[in-house]
């Protein structure tokens, strides 16, 4: 397996961990190739910090104006609707 | 006569934010403010991961939803309403960025990019222990938004849609106007950056082995 192939065949095993079973060939280098193992397992925990980071806290004051433009528009779009 | 399998979205996985979206459709504010309150917090961290800048990343809330306000009438359930609601939140966030670089409008992807170009590893290592172990939450935060924000502006919308968003190649290739193809590139090129990046910070240097350019 060529160093292109391995790369374009990476994303694919970091998304389905099944899809190492259906590539022999990139399965077999893994097991042999200690630093491409390191990497495989850096990109999932790269993944996963992301995933798991804390929502970013939309400010208060935003949060205020944001409703009274919502009302406004809603007022526009349903002039019936009670709001 | 075999039924063929409908597209439509409704029919294959449930949307937990349809039925709410159906009652906005017929004019229930309430709904509509739910909806708002369950989807707010996603558009906020997609559009401030994107332009990591409060103020423009707010503007993006504000249009995002004003707009859904707009073309409630044009959902039919084509998509999720989450995925919708991301794509308009991706295309305002798109927007800002090409005005704030002085570019042109949407630039046509012509281009097909190459897994050749993906830059190779150097930095190799096991991560210490715990990824948090030596920073806090704080710190780990600051580390992770500077990784990001280090990313060209194309791999980085990929990878907050993708990865963090976890939308498919596909919704990501429609969102963004890209191929699947680029999007694949693209995506192998954010995570790879942000593995060397993260590596540098979080590896531990007694396991680092050297990249094996034989293969």
């Amino acid at each position: 397996m060529t160093c292109e192939e391995m790369l374009k065949a990476l994303n694919d095993v970091i998304d389905d961990q099944s899809a190492l079973a259906l590539c022999t060939e990139f399965a077999d280098h893994l097991a042999g190739c200690n630093p491409c193992q390191l990497v495989v397992d850096n990109i999932r925990k790269t993944i996963q910090l992301y995933k798991d980071e804390q929502p970013y806290p939309m400010p208060e004051a935003f949060q205020d104006r944001f409703r009274d433009a919502h009302k406004a528009k809603w007022k526009v779009k349903f002039p019936h609707a009670e709001v | 006569m075999a039924v063929l399998p409908t597209t439509h979205y409704e029919a294959s996985a449930a949307d937990d934010y349809l039925p709410l979206l159906r009652r906005a459709q017929t004019g229930d504010f309430a709904a509509f403010e739910s909806l708002v309150g369950q989807l707010q917090g996603r558009v906020y961290g997609v559009a401030y991961r994107i332009l990591g800048h409060v103020q423009d990343a707010e503007d993006v809330v504000q249009q995002t939803f004003l707009s859904v306000i707009e073309h409630i009438d044009g959902f039919r359930g084509e998509s999720a309403v989450a995925t919708w609601v991301l794509r308009i939140a991706t295309n305002f966030a798109l927007k800002s960025l090409r005005k704030k670089r002085g570019l042109p409008t949407v630039s046509l992807n012509t281009v097909d990019e190459s897994f050749a170009d993906v830059p190779h590893p150097q930095y190799i290592a096991h991560w210490r222990e715990s990824a948090d172990s030596r920073l806090d939450r704080s710190e780990l935060r600051e580390l992770l938004d500077r990784a990001i924000a280090e990313l060209d502006d194309k791999y980085r919308v990929v990878f907050v849609l993708r990865d963090i968003e976890e939308m498919s190649t596909e919704e990501t290739a429609e969102a963004l106007g890209l191929s699947i193809s680029n999007v694949k590139v693209r995506l192998l090129r954010a995570r790879m950056q942000l593995r060397e990046r993260l590596t540098r910070e979080l590896g531990d240097d007694a396991t680092r082995v050297e990249p094996d350019h034989r293969h």
